[in-house]
């Protein structure tokens, strides 16, 4: 007979299913209860050796089997049933088994698991085969075989919700201990937050007998204004500064699936607990065997019996708990102690309760069903001492409830790099001293009352620390309170012979990882701990050494022939259970990925019937398209309406940074490799920056608006870092008196150009924009359409242009205006994609060719840096290596065909030696209306004074179209600039 | 991690930028214009790995906009002290009303 639910358990119903089957659990239940309740004993197949495995635990420790929750894009692989609560119409299965769970092929792995040692796949597969295709068709298969549960390949259609919170004291676990502490804190007046990583609270006080005092203690400790009770909030890792990591999974029906709470904790209070391990012997993973914690949690907070036939085998004290709850509960119980002598006063209450209590004895090998595997008996011996024992004789069994020690949860004080030490006394980890505080199990305190004194002097002294009260520290609780020692016992082997072979005797189930394992990894050189843990997977992955760290650690101390005394325990990393990725990207996805910047003229374009493009975050208007029109058609008629008459286009996006001071002039000719001291007032310049090392950062303009008042505009890609680069060195020369703001959204602006466009300036302005007044890089502060306006006449494309800015408020009247203006001289608006074919056409450089990895002299612009003053990046700008004549230098392309389109990206090569690298490459390219052709910009090796009227091939890899092309200089139109003053 | 910034308070580590190893003045942060690019080399470069307390410059880029000078230990990830790095921010906090 396997599990049942006990009588007096009087809880609702929840239906749910498992493997297609539909079931009943009670309100309140795990799914492992529910299972359990059941009488489901195997739950899921092992990763490695696909031996049934069932439920081991009744908390986050458990290593028995993994399920599959939900179906199709809500399918979560890899949950222990024990931690997963039950909620009406819960879809689960088992997973890492086919075809059926208790018929599994892969099961095979388990007659041949000599095979499958630790490092056996890599041995085998990867040494001869190593970066083969035998290694990468293997390893697919491998990777099959040794399988976890299969993630849905669809998008998550939940919502994850991400907080920051603050409070005093973040008290991790709602255990006696816990609730002590976060009593104390509360009445010293703090803000308390109490995490609980169980859907109820209470932690062990959950499994009294009298549920009524846990409640009335909640209860009275809720009301309190400053105390927030948070249940299924887990703190899966602390981080510097009191920063803890807590996920809050929400009740069914919640807006969110999951919330991340960002807890910036002044002090945190560690209640986490401690978590039962078992010991080793043959055959220790068959369904049935479990922690002798779990089985009495199962029977007094769940009210299901695992079982009938109970064995509890334990090396310590708490493992009478256990049997006298299962016997009270009206199981048959026997209690093997591994020690000679059973504690007097447990051992009285145990008998007095119906316990058959035998001293002495230790399980060897456990035996299972032929069908299926699971427990029916065992082999138990008399302990010989180190745990030796030779098997004497049988007991049947359906549970092996398993008590080896106590390891304290010292996840967090470890995370937070407080070290802990080797109790010998307690065979277990205590945690460091640190800023974080620990109390209770998780500080080694075992006993109800202890851990309730612990707690109180935790939360003393968070209330001292955070100068809350003046009162003086409590007393503290001591480690340990058992009324005997444990026996440090960690691996039962047989003595003498072994004539049915031993069983295999794991340490980790979770990662099928044997005592052998461990013994193997050390035989092979892999002595420390931290080898040994990388060489098997013990403890790593969602167990994190909480099945079998200690076991694993002391298998191998006793192995290299040491004892357990100097045991140290390999590093624990948050987070502390698996927590799903959707609590990270939290609401950071689709359209809450990124902010979207709008220009001020965004509904203006929007309805002049743009189609927007991404640049950066901004959209930018790509290209207004007549009807028929695709992008190359649309553009192609704007670039050449540019020409032909006038065009308007946003260039509201440029950087722009105000630059003000006495010292402003000599500010900026510093920073600029051409010279600006000497700029007139009233004129603006184009001007080059370079980074430290000597490379481009950006181009842009400088507009001197007074002797003291310049405006320095840069490309798009670029305001960001060209604002911060000239924040830093205004920094740096604290002697010059200037002031560097960033004004990009301070100011928006229409580019005017085409050989109509003073006509249009005019309209907007009223003023007298003559060439006399407004002369080619003159600069104004004028009126446009009422409203305060800046405008320099500057060219992108070539023609006659003006730049015209002003206050966002201002920029709906100045389009309207712009337009009509336009529209009266035949022109319109133009785009993006326009824009950069008018400036290919010319020859200006943008962030494709400004790709940080370019000098001025690569630029074609040697001329820009200056001879005659020192500027940032000049000194590296001078390296050998930036001045080789050999560097690739900025050309123009043309194919030879003139039908022929180029790709950007497209690498050049001389002709007849087009392998390799090539000499440099395409960098941008244009359906050109001017030349009737597709036209590039590219860097080639020695540039146009090398290749000037001579042949490259541009070879596209990915597109495979090659395409042969003529060189010349990077302009191909108006060469000299005529067309600026048309 | 936070750090607190002595203009907008104590703000998440997001709002900051880290500009490098801090001296203590500014002037002296890189070398002259006109100096070598031996000279260059070393402080564009070249780095210190510090144990223990450093100086840092900083920028509450994402907020007041000004540079910092934080003493943090990168042993401890402790953070000793946040001061403004620029002598004329720290003038004018004081002439704060």
């Amino acid at each position: 007979m396997s599990g049942f639910r006990l009588r007096g358990h009087a809880a609702p119903l929840v239906p749910f299913t498992w493997q297609g089957r539909a079931m009943l659990g009670a309100q309140g239940d795990t799914l492992a209860a529910a299972l359990l309740a059941n009488g489901v004993r195997t739950v899921g197949r092992s990763f490695k050796h696909h031996r049934p495995r069932g439920i081991m635990a009744a908390g986050e420790e458990e290593a028995g089997a993994l399920v599959t929750l939900g179906e199709g894009a809500r399918t979560t692989p890899n949950l222990k049933p024990s931690v997963v609560e039950l909620e009406a119409g819960l879809v689960a299965r088992a997973q890492n088994c086919w075809p059926s769970l208790r018929f599994d092929l892969g099961a095979v792995n388990d007659r041949l698991s000599p095979l499958f040692a630790a490092g056996f796949y890599y041995k085998t597969f990867m040494g001869p085969f190593a970066d083969t295709r035998i290694w990468m068709a293997c390893e697919r298969l491998i990777r099959r075989a040794a399988g976890m549960g299969a993630a849905s390949p669809l998008p998550d259609p939940d919502l994850y919700d991400r907080v920051h919170g603050h409070c005093d004291v973040l008290v991790a676990g709602s255990g006696p201990a816990g609730l002590a502490a976060a009593r104390e804190a509360a009445d010293a007046g703090l803000d308390v937050v109490v995490a609980e990583a169980d859907f109820a609270l209470g932690g062990d006080r959950l499994s009294d007998r009298d549920p009524q005092e846990l409640a009335a203690a909640l209860a009275e400790l809720d009301a309190l204004p400053n105390v927030r009770l948070m249940a299924r909030t887990m703190v899966f890792g602390l981080y510097d500064h009191g920063v803890a990591g807590l996920v809050e999974r929400l009740p069914a029906g919640a807006p969110w699936r999951e919330r991340l709470h960002v807890m910036h904790a002044r002090k945190v209070v560690a209640a986490t607990g401690a978590l039962q391990r078992g010991f080793v012997f043959g055959d220790n993973d068959r369904p049935g065997v479990m922690s002798a914690a779990a089985a009495r949690t199962y029977v007094r907070r769940f009210g299901v019996a695992p079982a009938r036939e109970v064995v509890v085998a334990g090396a310590e004290d708490s493992a009478y708990a256990a049997s006298i709850a299962l016997a009270q509960a009206g199981l048959d119980v026997i209690h093997l102690d591994a020690r000679e002598a059973a504690p007097p006063a447990l051992a009285e209450r145990a008998r007095a309760a119906g316990v058959d209590l035998r001293p002495g004895w230790v399980p060897v090998r456990t035996q299972g069903h032929a069908l299926g595997g699971e427990l029916r008996g065992l082999s138990v011996g008399r302990h010989l001492g180190d745990g030796r024992a030779r098997a004497e004789t049988r007991l049947p069994a359906e549970i092996l409830a398993v008590s080896g020690g106590w390891s304290p949860s010292i996840h967090l004080t470890t995370q937070a790099r407080q070290k802990p030490a080797w109790s010998a006394e307690l065979g277990c980890f205590l945690p460091g001293e640190g800023e974080v505080l620990s109390c209770g199990a998780a500080a080694g305190v075992w006993s109800r009352e202890g851990a309730e004194t612990s707690g109180r002097a935790a939360g003393r002294l968070a209330a001292i620390a955070l100068k809350a009260t003046r009162r003086r520290p409590l007393k503290d609780a001591d480690p340990g309170g058992d009324e005997a020692p444990p026996a440090a016992l960690w691996e039962v082997r047989p003595a003498g012979r072994a004539f049915h072979g031993a069983g295999k005797a794991y340490v980790d189930p979770l990662h099928d990882v044997t005592a052998d394992d461990v013994r193997l990894a050390r035989q092979e050189g892999f002595e420390a701990p931290e080898h040994m843990k990388r060489y098997t997977t013990l403890g790593m992955a969602p167990d994190q050494g909480k099945a079998g760290g200690v076991i694993g650690l002391a298998v191998l101390a006793v192995a290299r022939g040491e004892g357990t005394g100097s045991l140290a325990p390999t590093t624990f990393r948050p987070p502390y259970a698996p927590v799903s990725m959707g609590i990270f990207a939290g609401p950071d996805r689709g359209p809450g990925w990124a902010p979207v910047r709008r220009t001020p003229f965004h509904a203006q374009a929007e309805a002049a019937g743009a189609v927007f493009v991404d640049a950066g975050l901004w959209k930018r208007a790509w290209f207004f398209p007549r009807p028929g029109e695709d992008l190359t058609a649309a553009s192609m008629r704007e670039a050449a309406m540019v020409r032909a008459t006038v065009g308007v286009a946003d260039v509201s996006t440029l950087g722009k940074v105000e630059v003000q001071g006495r010292d402003a002039a000599a500010f900026l000719d510093r920073i600029f490799a051409n010279p600006m001291a000497n700029l007139p007032v009233g004129r603006a310049r184009y001007g080059l920056l370079l980074r430290e090392d000597g490379i481009v950062l950006d181009d842009g303009t400088v507009w001197r608006l007074a002797g003291d008042r310049f405006l320095v505009t840069c490309t798009t890609a670029h305001a960001a870092t060209t604002a911060e680069h000239l924040a830093r060195w205004r920094f740096r020369w604290p002697e010059l008196d200037a002031t560097v703001d960033e004004t990009t959204e301070a100011w928006c602006g229409l580019a005017l150009a085409g050989p109509r466009s003073r006509a249009v300036l005019e309209a907007l302005t009223g003023a007298d924009v003559s060439d006399a007044a407004l002369p080619h890089l003159g600069v104004r502060e004028i009126e446009a359409t009422g409203a305060p306006a800046r405008v320099a006449r500057l060219s992108f494309s070539g023609e006659r242009a003006y730049e015209v800015m002003v206050r966002p408020e201002a920029a709906a009247a100045l389009w309207q205006a712009a337009l009509a203006a336009a529209g009266a001289e035949g022109g319109g608006p133009y785009g993006l994609e326009a824009l950069d074919i008018l400036r290919v056409e010319k020859g200006h450089v943008t962030g494709r060719e400004i790709d940080g990895r370019v000098t001025p002299g690569d630029l074609g612009m040697p001329g820009m840096a200056s001879r005659a003053k020192d500027y940032v990046g000049r000194a590296l700008m001078e390296r050998e290596g930036l001045l080789d004549p050999a560097r690739p230098v900025l050309i123009g392309l043309r194919p030879v065909e003139p039908g022929a389109k180029v790709a950007g990206g497209a690498l050049l090569h001389p002709l007849g030696a087009e392998t390799g690298r090539g000499i440099g490459h395409v960098s941008s390219v244009a359906d050109s209306p001017a030349l009737g052709m597709r036209i590039a910009l590219g860097f080639a090796a020695g540039g146009p004074a090398r290749w000037d009227g001579k042949l490259l091939m541009a070879k596209d890899p990915i597109s495979g179209r090659d395409v042969k092309m003529r060189a010349g200089p990077p302009c191909f139109l108006d060469p000299w600039g005529e067309r600026l003053h048309g | 991690m936070r750090l607190t910034c002595p203009f907008c308070g104590p703000r998440d580590v997001a709002e900051f930028v880290y500009e490098g190893p801090f001296s203590g003045a500014p002037q002296t942060e890189r070398p002259a214009l006109s100096a070598a690019p031996a000279a260059w080399v070393e402080a564009v470069f070249l780095r210190d790995q510090p144990r223990g307390e450093t100086r840092e410059l900083w920028r509450h880029l994402h907020g007041c906009g000004c540079f910092l000078d934080v003493l943090r230990d990168t042993l401890t990830h402790e953070v000793r002290a946040v001061a403004f790095a620029d002598p004329a921010d720290a003038a004018a906090m004081r002439a704060k009303p």
